[in-house]
């Protein structure tokens, strides 16, 4: 098996986890061959989950920026309310057939670890979150639910207490007590297989898109436009349009303040190649090679990497990364929830941001698909606070 | 016959295993850094591993990620500890000297670059934490192009067949990690560890060394009973917190090393 997305990925990882991952890999395309192991997953995916998610025409949005129709894919309204869970279901369904005992994962933003909390729940299986210091405060409504559910939370409190730093603590954890504990990593970054199993179980996504966009337009999208923040709801809804040429992806990374203030999250378009958590990709880092603390008002796309396939697009000019800000994503945010009556999830609010943007400078015969891939309930506290300071 | 394997052979001689110490560089800053390496030195270390500190310290316990990230806070980069590298090289002409890193550090710095200044100063090999042996041409190329030896890593989730892939064609040493997990002190040495110990000996062309959780005399004895050479990290690091305890200490682990006989 290529391990390699051109110079990107590998498996950068301590000598102690290799083992555990040549499993993991061989576990997975086993898996992958096996009809029950998809049977139980559609099965879940549809009754469970609740899907497929709608394919939804977002009319006045698109009146109010008069070009390309904009249509939403609402991953929103999948249970647990965001995209992860699509990556959770699968991968704790490899985890039972491999006989694993508990679980672990990081999270950022708290809907991985929520998700994953509500598969342990549904299996009955332990779980231990860990969730950087400044998240725990910042999503506190998360934090909530995963205790709910019966899963333990981290605080971590250690270097940057972000995304990153809970990474780096459940890569320890599960260093000390892999292979009984399964690792479920919440995006497409980590070493790999990681990256090519959470694209599989994405890209439900983008074979749901685009089959409903020919149905409902008769023609397949302009322009496919997602965050990324790890890349995994992005590389999940690309994966749908990875071999139509005429179809424009773009990814929309958080600038933050802004890309020129150096407080921003966008590893592609201001990093620079590196190699964190396994894998080898664009990187938010000093010039001594030391990783930067990375910055945004969305919690999860407040990382300083992102998954190696994309950096390898990007080179390839496969898919397109553009930014977005804090205060564009914001507005945008406030946009959608007084024109269409839904509140997304601040990091999706940055590919909304973007469509403002294209649709307007596009035909009305063009079709945008816009990943909403979270709703916003957890954000509610952080944009009241983000408006009271900058008024 | 190079410094390693001079090392390596005059300690067998002496019936002791080779004391290995690990620092991290930088720490608490560089100039007690540099007199806590001397220290070590003089108290009979037979090799340094000069850990260089990095912001996601992944393989490491708390010990060592703090005092990296004090390290760091403390304006330790890879290019000021190559300078003090070149002291410490100055000063010991016969102490083993290796570089213990994370990738991303390196790669920045650029592989061949950092080799030939390797050479340049007269450190004897590398070891990169988080680079198996999926990932390490990238790095053993340059290495070998700078006569520098790649130290790799076995651990107890190493099967035979793979430990035998890692070591087949390696100079210096091979480092063995006694548990799996994190770098950090622990009571007791898992009971396994002489079984396997003699079984990747038997397959390794070069010594063979054991490291993470060795912390006391005791410890270092049960060790050198069963392998070339002995690691200390974390219990280094936590003494060079307090005045006067680093020597004590590597003088312990340094008569935990000799071997009753042989
Ligand atoms: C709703 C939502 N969208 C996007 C992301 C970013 O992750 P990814 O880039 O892997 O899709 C997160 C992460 O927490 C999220 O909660």
């Amino acid at each position: 098996m290529n391990t390699h997305y051109g110079i990107y990925g590998g498996q950068y990882i301590a000598e102690t986890l290799m083992p555990t991952l040549k499993e993991l890999e061989r576990q997975y395309l086993l898996a992958k061959e096996d009809a029950s192991f998809h049977a139980e997953m559609d099965d879940l995916l549809r009754h469970y989950i609740g899907r497929e998610s709608p394919l939804y025409f977002a009319k006045r949005l698109t009146e109010y920026c008069g070009g390309a129709q904009i249509f939403l894919k609402r991953e929103d309204l999948n249970h647990t309310g965001a995209h992860k869970v699509n990556n959770t279901l699968g991968q704790v369904l490899l985890a039972r057939r491999m006989g694993c005992k508990r679980l672990i994962a990081e999270t950022g933003a708290g809907m991985h670890g929520v998700a994953t909390a509500t598969m342990a729940a549904l299996f009955g299986m332990p779980c231990e979150v860990f969730m950087g210091a400044v998240d725990v405060e910042r999503q506190a409504p998360n934090v909530e639910r995963m205790e709910c559910l019966g899963t333990t939370v981290r605080s971590i409190t250690e270097g940057s207490a972000t995304l990153k730093d809970a990474m780096n603590a459940a890569i320890r954890e599960w260093t000390a007590t892999a292979p009984e504990t399964f690792y479920v990593i919440g995006t497409v970054a980590g070493p790999y297989p990681y990256p090519m199993m959470v694209k599989d179980f994405q890209s439900v996504i983008g074979h749901e898109a685009r089959r409903q966009c020919l149905e409902q337009t008769g023609k397949l999208p302009d322009e496919v436009i997602a965050c990324v923040g790890g890349g995994s709801n992005a590389i999940g809804i690309f994966a749908g349009f990875e071999n139509d040429t005429s179809v424009r992806l773009t990814g929309v990374e958080a600038g933050g303040e802004g890309v020129a203030t150096g407080n921003h999250a966008a590893s592609i378009n201001g990093g620079k190649v590196g190699v964190l958590h396994g894998a080898k990709t664009y990187l938010l880092q000093r010039p001594d090679g030391q990783v930067t603390p990375t910055y945004s008002v969305s919690a999860g796309l407040d990382y300083p990497g992102v998954g190696p396939e994309h950096a390898y697009w990007a080179d390839l000019g496969k898919a397109h990364y553009e930014v977005i800000n804090d205060d564009e994503a914001i507005h945008a945010f406030d946009l959608l929830c007084r024109l269409e009556g839904i509140i997304p999830a601040l990091e999706s609010s940055h590919a909304v941001a973007q469509a403002l943007k294209s649709a307007p400078q596009r035909p009305k015969t063009d079709v945008i698909i816009v990943n909403l891939s979270g709703r916003g309930d957890k954000d509610m506290e952080n944009i009241r606070e983000w408006k009271k300071h900058h008024r | 016959m190079n410094r390693i394997e001079s090392i390596f052979s005059r300690c067998h001689a002496e019936n002791h295993a080779a004391l290995i110490i690990f620092a991290e560089a930088g720490y608490p800053d560089l100039k007690q850094s540099e007199q806590d390496i001397d220290t070590a030195i003089e108290n009979g270390a037979d090799i340094i591993e000069l850990g260089i500190p990095f912001s996601d310290p992944m393989a490491d316990g708390p010990v060592i990620s703090a005092a990296g990230q004090t390290a760091i806070e403390h304006g330790a980069t890879l290019v000021n500890i190559l300078e003090m590298a070149a002291r410490i090289r100055q000063k010991h002409p016969e102490t083993g000297l290796v570089l213990f890193s994370y990738f991303n550090v390196m790669y920045n710095y650029g592989l061949e670059a950092l080799c030939a200044e390797l050479q340049r100063i007269g450190v004897d090999g590398i070891l990169a934490v988080d680079l198996p042996l999926e990932e390490r041409d990238e790095l053993l190329a340059p290495c070998r192009a700078h006569d520098l030896h790649l130290i790799p890593l076995v651990s107890p989730a190493t099967s035979a067949e793979r430990a035998h892939a890692i070591v087949q064609d390696i100079t210096g040493f091979v480092y063995y990690v006694s548990v799996r997990g994190i770098t950090g002190a622990r009571a007791a040495m898992p009971p396994e560890l002489a079984k396997n110990l003699a079984q990747l000996r038997e397959i390794s062309p070069v010594p063979v060394v054991v490291g993470f959780g060795i912390a006391s005399r005791d410890s270092a004895h049960i060790v050198a009973s069963c392998a070339d050479g002995v690691v200390v990290g974390s219990a280094f690091v936590s003494a060079c917190a307090q005045p006067g305890q680093a020597a004590a200490l590597v003088r312990e682990l340094r008569a935990g090393c000799v071997r009753e006989n042989s």
